[in-house]
């Protein structure tokens, strides 16, 4: 323990090139590192991976965690460099066996992603990397989007603005104001409700579909017309899970034209034209919607089940101690997933720690770190 | 797209819902907020208040209830019903005269507006010239003499308000007839008296405020006779006869005056100062009453020693030697004393002192000895000290109310045994088909116990849980502080009193099991007692306990209050409601949850750390639980830790005042162009000044874990349902907390027989962590059957179905945002209502009810009842979850009334509509209480029949209305105050 702390530290302070990386399978770890300029090809990745795992008699998928905690695949020389490159300091791998990946699923909000049969496809594995192997579009991270295109007129804007992780705010102020309307008696002033501010470095301003002093006319297919500040703002936090917003943007210069695509683009007219370009870790993808993704705003609640030693025993305020964690609608989760979710809860946790060193609480159980050979190559 | 589509409408279910469901506001009880009025009507025995806020309200018999309100939302100044008339005339302070008339439709009377007038002056004269100061209306009903500032007395015919000009006696038509020597120095001055001659209608009084008082006569415009007194004259009384004049007058003094034709005496029979030698403050009014007896009542207002008791409210009563200064705790609005009717009697025999005073009515009977107050059956003060919750149970057993009132009529034996003397008009209310109890908790640490069940908000009996704690003020200290030769006579009356010994006595939750008769009661430093009914008075030492709801965590620190101290010994209490246990919970925070279980003995609490769980019989604790995130900083310090906030305020004050020197610099730049210039720079940037006038914006952020108060316990509910597996049913506890997490707990409770061998166990089986995170208002489990599990002990009692055990239950969560059903045992969501997410809305109350139809007698449904922030009242289906109908009831802006408000089980409702008033609503089309009575002029209840016999000899009237069909007594004995909900609780609901 006191080895590989003090090996990594090394690494992290006299080789920059230098990425740690941490290879977990099953409740093993595997510590190594690799040249963050050049980190080779994916298939010596893989060889590297199973050989250090002793699992090379079968065939696994590779994931890591990105920046925003959501489990991405690494599959192909691409995702394999972005990977490397993007981890900081740490480059978190998780590998499972391929028969219990299909089950599972990578990607953002795979915690409460539905299963689907989506198997068949899986089959183009690694195995047959003759052409370019890239991730399924649902291993994607779902991104903040315009759509509803067709629907709403071209002055409005229909804006989903999805969140992934708990951590980036969803970032903008509204405020009461007026807008002009053009009626049968001329024109005449209502109120309405504006985008007021944004924050800095939260999601409305990342992706750029919202600015400041665009008028919202929905919530959620709730037309706003008529509702208070405090009601519009109750609303947006309520389905902040699946926020779609429809505005009039202040600036309509950007509007879509819908000219162009009666000429005849390529392709049937889809839910969603633009993908919001995310901050600099975002990958820039084109996103497809599945159609009952609409519904997908379930907040699934979770249920912990268990049994509680009997009553007055001091209890840590964090999960009950042999507890299981179920993800309503989702049957069981993944143990990968379990141990991911644990993670993220230990990293909040830590982080209240260290702002008040007076805490002294015990941690859940399984969420203590690094155990396990350390292996550095 | 689809769930906003609006669900077609089915015809039947739309008619279904017509027999089910209407909503109407119903009542006011208690005492009308900021009176400013007073009338009374001896020949229809009514009283009337007016307010500030422009309502009047009509009180005879108990049951018998008017409310109009003015238009305009403008103070009634005075109130003058027409003698013998249904008929009253409202003065406001926009100088509006406005005529009322009780008119009989359809059975019962209703209040209405028939007219209204302005008085105007020619045009161009000053607006004083015009403004009322005296109402008199002529004993014919057809003449109203109107005083004003500018001492002119204008005529008005009634009822249009046309005005008699030539009628008009001006000041200097009354100037011009009076004797030479009488003429000086008395232009302008305004009229403060007019007053009808008791025997002859054609005289009038004209009193004037320097001191002139003259009687005209109304056929011969002339003066009859004229007084002089040197000193301003406040208000003036004609003795029955005619033959006395008494004025009182701003120096504290009062005079008598004899009116005889022979001579004209410039000097009074007799001039007093009753509270001399020292400068004394003005008697306003006084009342001069004469007696069969012999010596006359003379009651006055004010008059008090300017230096030593200036500041008292004081009204007093002087006869055959005794004198009172009855001294009230709020300042005096008005008097009247209710005296013979009959104009032709010889004497006044005066038999009730009423007074309004601006926090409660004060009723005093003057022909007992000792002058007793005399108990209200309505108008009770509910606020005499300041409301922190209440708490409705319905359909109480017959044996608990008789015994609650039994307790009760202990409490109030120093009333009089008087019959309630205002009885006017014919309540036509049924009896109330069952008995209903309000009990409302207050700051000073009682429990008040109100009859629910009719149209009078009548007081049972009162708890007090001071007892069981040392206090730092001596209970006696109070009542043997008045020794018996003291100077001036005062006697505290009423029950209004403000202050709070200590807040932390604050009664918080209240809970009442009414087939066992216990009662938990929790407060605001984390006490939670349980109380027994017991008829007897006992000894009895209290069982204490503390709950440890931290558990070990270190490193928190608690800044906030104290827990009070227990008495050890044992302590002596009253019949009624005896504590035997007391649990205080560590930190001492504010009881924010409780829930009792008869049946088990088990008594549940939760404050913001935490919640525990505490058998009652075998008088130990099973569980507690800490629900504090460790993040959660402000829960841990406690809600009166205000020492961040302060230091944050302090610094955005400094920021506001650098930032308003800096603009007003701007606004007024000096006259260099160069340094008007940099100030229009400036001003185009935005800069702080442009901050300032930024309109409210509203963050949009997803509620996260991190969010304060998170632990904070909403909600705790006892079911006996299938947990843990769908074979065995057992008895579980379940807590919601304010960050969306519901902990269930299951319990094993040893048999009866062996219940004080074993312990009662506990084990969590379930949390669930919604994931919006809203607070968790409400719990509740249906059975089989979707019909919600009943009370504890009413099947023992035969007055419910025991619940469906076959069938699958159903766990029903409600947050602030959502209804979310889920099966149990195993919780998954079944479906679910987003209520904010579709309304914006939030849901602060929610409580089952059930809801009869009006054509089918055996037809009823349950379903939920919600109030939201926006003052919205809805009804939602069970088990669907379809939103019913929808009412708006009380203004978004009226927190206090938002966060008061209780459901009844059979879809009625109260919430406060100011400190000392609760208004009655009901959604249900069933069950409506609302005053229906009837008041007729011709009706010659010839007042009291052997002339002169005091009220106790009078025949007791049938006395109406089921609400005193329980037996006479219980009245109210009242306090108040202005805060109206504790810090606390007010930090709750603002969450």
């Amino acid at each position: 323990m006191n080895r590989s702390f003090h090996k990594s530290q090394t690494l992290r302070f006299y080789d920059c090139s230098a990425v740690e990386v941490k290879s977990k399978f099953g409740a093993e770890f595997r510590r190594f590192s690799l040249d963050r300029h050049k980190p080779g090809k994916f298939e010596d990745f893989y060889k590297l991976v199973v050989h250090t795992h002793h699992i090379s008699n079968s065939d696994v998928t590779i994931g890591y965690a990105d920046v925003h905690g959501d489990l991405l695949p690494i599959n192909n020389d691409d995702n394999f460099c972005k990977a490397v490159s993007s981890a900081n300091p740490l480059l978190r791998v998780f590998i499972q066996k391929r028969e219990e990946a299909e089950r599972g699923s990578l990607g953002a909000g795979s915690l409460c992603r539905r299963r689907r049969a989506l198997g068949a496809l899986r089959d183009e594995g690694p195995r047959r990397r003759a052409h370019l192997d890239i991730g399924l579009p649902r291993d994607f991270r779902p991104v903040s989007s315009i759509i509803d295109v067709d629907l709403v007129p071209e002055t409005h804007r229909r804006v989903r603005l999805h969140r992934h992780g708990c951590e980036k705010p969803l970032g903008f102020y509204i405020r009461d104001g007026a807008s002009v309307r053009v009626t049968p008696h001329g024109l005449e002033k209502v109120p309405g409700i504006f985008i007021s501010r944004m924050v800095p470095g939260g999601l409305a301003e990342s992706t750029g579909l919202l600015a400041v002093n665009d008028e919202v006319l929905e919530v959620n297919g709730i037309e706003v017309a008529g509702k208070t500040l405090d009601q519009v703002t109750d609303m947006m936090i309520a389905n902040s899970h699946n926020l779609i917003v429809t505005v009039k943007p202040a600036n309509q210069r950007n509007n879509v034209v819908r000219g162009s695509r009666a000429l005849g683009s390529s392709g049937p007219p889809s839910d969603s034209i633009i993908a919001g370009l995310g901050g600099p870790p975002t990958p820039r993808i084109l996103q497809n919607f599945h159609p009952d993704e609409a519904e997908s705003d379930e907040d699934n609640d979770v249920v912990i089940e268990g049994m509680l030693e009997p009553a007055r025993s001091p209890q840590a305020p964090g999960a009950p101690a042999g507890s299981l964690s179920r993800v309503n609608g989702a049957g069981l989760a993944q143990r990968l997933q379990r141990d991911l979710a644990l993670d993220g809860s230990l990293q909040r946790l830590l982080s209240s720690l260290r702002a008040d060193p007076r805490h002294s609480l015990a941690l859940p159980p399984g969420g203590v770190e690094e155990h396990g050979p350390a292996v550095t190559l | 797209m689809r769930r906003f589509l609006r669900p077609g409408h089915d015809p039947v279910r739309e008619r279904l819902k017509r027999d089910l469901f209407q909503f109407n506001k119903t009542v006011e009880h208690g005492f009308p907020h900021q009176p400013s009025a007073l009338g009374y009507s001896p020949s229809l025995r009514i009283l009337a208040i007016g307010t500030r806020s422009g309502a009047i309200k009509l009180y005879g018999a108990p049951g018998v209830e008017f409310m109009g309100l003015h238009r305009e939302n403008n103070a009634v100044t005075q109130i003058h019903l027409l003698p013998g008339q249904c008929q009253l005339i409202t003065l406001l302070d926009d100088n509006s005269l406005h005529l009322w008339s009780l008119k009989v439709k359809g059975g019962t009377s209703e209040l209405q507006e028939d007219e209204s007038f302005t008085l105007r002056g020619p045009p161009g004269a000053a607006p004083s010239a015009t403004q009322i100061t005296v109402v008199l209306p002529h004993s014919s009903c057809e003449l109203l003499y109107l005083g004003t500032e500018s001492g002119n007395v204008f005529v008005v015919q009634l009822p249009a308000f046309r005005l008699l000009e030539d009628r008009t006696i001006s000041s200097d038509a009354v100037l011009q007839r009076l004797p030479e020597e009488a003429r000086h120095r008395r232009v302008f001055e305004m009229v403060e008296a007019l007053q009808e001659h008791p025997r002859d209608p054609n005289q009038i009084l004209i009193g004037y405020s320097r001191g002139l008082v003259v009687i005209w006569d109304l056929q011969s415009s002339r003066v009859l006779y004229h007084f002089l007194s040197s000193q301003q004259l406040e208000n003036i009384c004609w003795q029955r006869d005619g033959r006395l004049l008494v004025s009182c007058h701003s120096d504290g003094s009062y005079c008598q005056w004899l009116v005889s034709s022979d001579t004209q005496q410039p000097e009074p029979l007799r001039s007093l100062v009753p509270y001399g030698p020292f400068p004394c403050k003005a008697i306003t009014k006084i009342l001069w009453l004469t007696n069969r007896q012999g010596l006359p009542f003379i009651i006055f207002q004010g008059g008090m020693p300017r230096a030593s008791y200036g500041d008292r409210h004081c009204i007093s009563v002087v006869h055959d030697g005794q004198q009172t200064a009855f001294d009230f705790t709020s300042r005096v609005i008005d008097f009247t004393v209710l005296t013979e009717a009959d104009p032709t009697a010889a004497f006044d025999d005066p038999y009730v002192l009423v007074v309004l005073a601006e926090e409660e009515l004060v009723v005093i009977d003057l022909q007992t000895a000792g002058w007793p107050p005399v108990q209200l059956p309505y108008l009770a003060s509910l606020h005499c000290s300041a409301i922190t919750c209440s708490h409705h149970v319905s359909n109480i057993p017959l044996k608990l109310w008789e015994r609650i009132i039994a307790a009760g009529s202990r409490q109030n034996s120093h009333f009089s045994t008087m019959e309630w003397p205002i009885d006017g008009g014919t309540s036509l209310t049924p009896a109330p088909p069952q008995r209903d109890l309000l009990l409302t908790g207050h700051e000073d640490g009682t429990v008040r116990f109100w009859d629910a069940s009719g149209v009078c908000l009548r007081l049972l009996y009162k708890l007090s849980t001071v007892h069981v704690f040392f206090t730092d003020t001596d209970p006696n200290e109070n009542l043997n502080a008045q020794g018996e030769d003291e100077w001036p006579p005062l006697r505290k009356v009423g029950s209004f009193d403000p202050y709070s010994d200590d807040p932390r006595l604050g009664i918080q939750k209240i809970f009442l099991c009414k087939y066992s008769s216990y009662l938990a009661v929790a407060g605001t430093a984390g006490q939670v007692l349980v109380l027994e009914l017991n008829d007897e008075a006992a000894e009895q030492t209290v069982e204490q306990a503390e709950a440890d709801l931290l558990q070990d965590q270190e490193g928190y620190r608690w800044k906030g209050h104290e827990r009070l101290a227990a008495r050890s010994g044992p302590v002596h209490f009253e019949p009624g409601f005896q504590p035997f246990v007391l649990v205080q919970c560590q930190p001492p925070a504010v009881v924010t949850s409780l829930a009792l279980h008869s049946e088990w003995r088990l008594v549940a609490f939760g404050t913001s750390h935490g919640f525990g769980l505490f058998d009652h019989q075998q008088r130990r604790q099973v569980f507690v639980k800490c629900t504090l995130h460790p993040s959660d900083q402000l829960a841990l310090e406690g809600p009166l830790s205000r020492v961040k906030s302060l230091k944050k305020s302090l610094r955005q004050s400094f920021r506001r005042m650098r930032r308003s020197r800096v603009s007003s610099r701007k606004r007024h730049p000096a006259g260099t162009p160069g340094e008007v210039q940099e100030g229009s720079a400036k001003a185009e940037r935005p800069g702080p000044q442009n901050m300032e006038l930024a309109p409210v914006q509203r963050k949009i952020e997803a509620r996260s874990a991190e969010d304060s108060f998170t632990g904070f316990v909403r909600t705790l509910y006892f079911a006996d349902t299938y947990l843990r597996d769908s074979s065995r049913h057992c008895p579980s506890l379940w807590a919601g907390t304010n960050g969306g997490t519901v902990y269930a707990f299951s319990l094993r409770v040893p048999p009866a027989e062996r219940r004080m061998d074993e312990p009662v166990r506990a084990e969590q089986a379930k949390e669930i962590q919604l994931m919006h995170r809203a607070p968790v208002v409400g719990i509740l489990v249906l059975d089989g059957h979707s019909v919600p599990l009943p009370e504890p002990l009413e099947v023992a009692h035969d007055l419910s179905k025991s619940p469906d055990m076959q069938g699958s239950h159903q766990l029903l969560v409600v947050s602030e945002e959502q209804f979310k059903v889920f099966t149990l045992p195993k919780v998954s969501a079944k479906l679910k209502l987003k209520l904010t997410a579709l309304e914006g809305s939030r849901v602060r109350r929610v409580s089952v009810a059930h809801f009869g139809s009006r054509r089918a007698e055996d037809y009823g449904e349950h379903h939920l009842a919600v109030l939201t922030n926006l003052g919205d009242i809805q009804v939602v289906s069970l088990p669907h979850l379809k939103p019913q109908v929808r009412y708006s009831c009380i203004r978004r802006e009226d927190v206090s009334g938002i966060a008061s408000c209780v459901f009844t089980k059979y879809g009625q409702g109260f919430y406060l509509i100011s400190p000392s008033e609760f208004e009655r609503f009901s959604l249900s089309t069933k069950w409506l209480v609302e005053p229906r009575c009837l008041v007729d002029s011709a009706e010659t209840k010839n007042h009291r029949p052997g002339n002169g016999a005091g009220p106790k000899k009078a025949p007791s009237r049938a006395r109406i209305s089921g609400t005193q069909s329980d037996g006479e007594g219980a009245l109210a004995t009242g306090v108040r105050l202005e805060r109206p909900w504790s810090v606390a609780s007010a930090m709750a609901e603002s969450e």
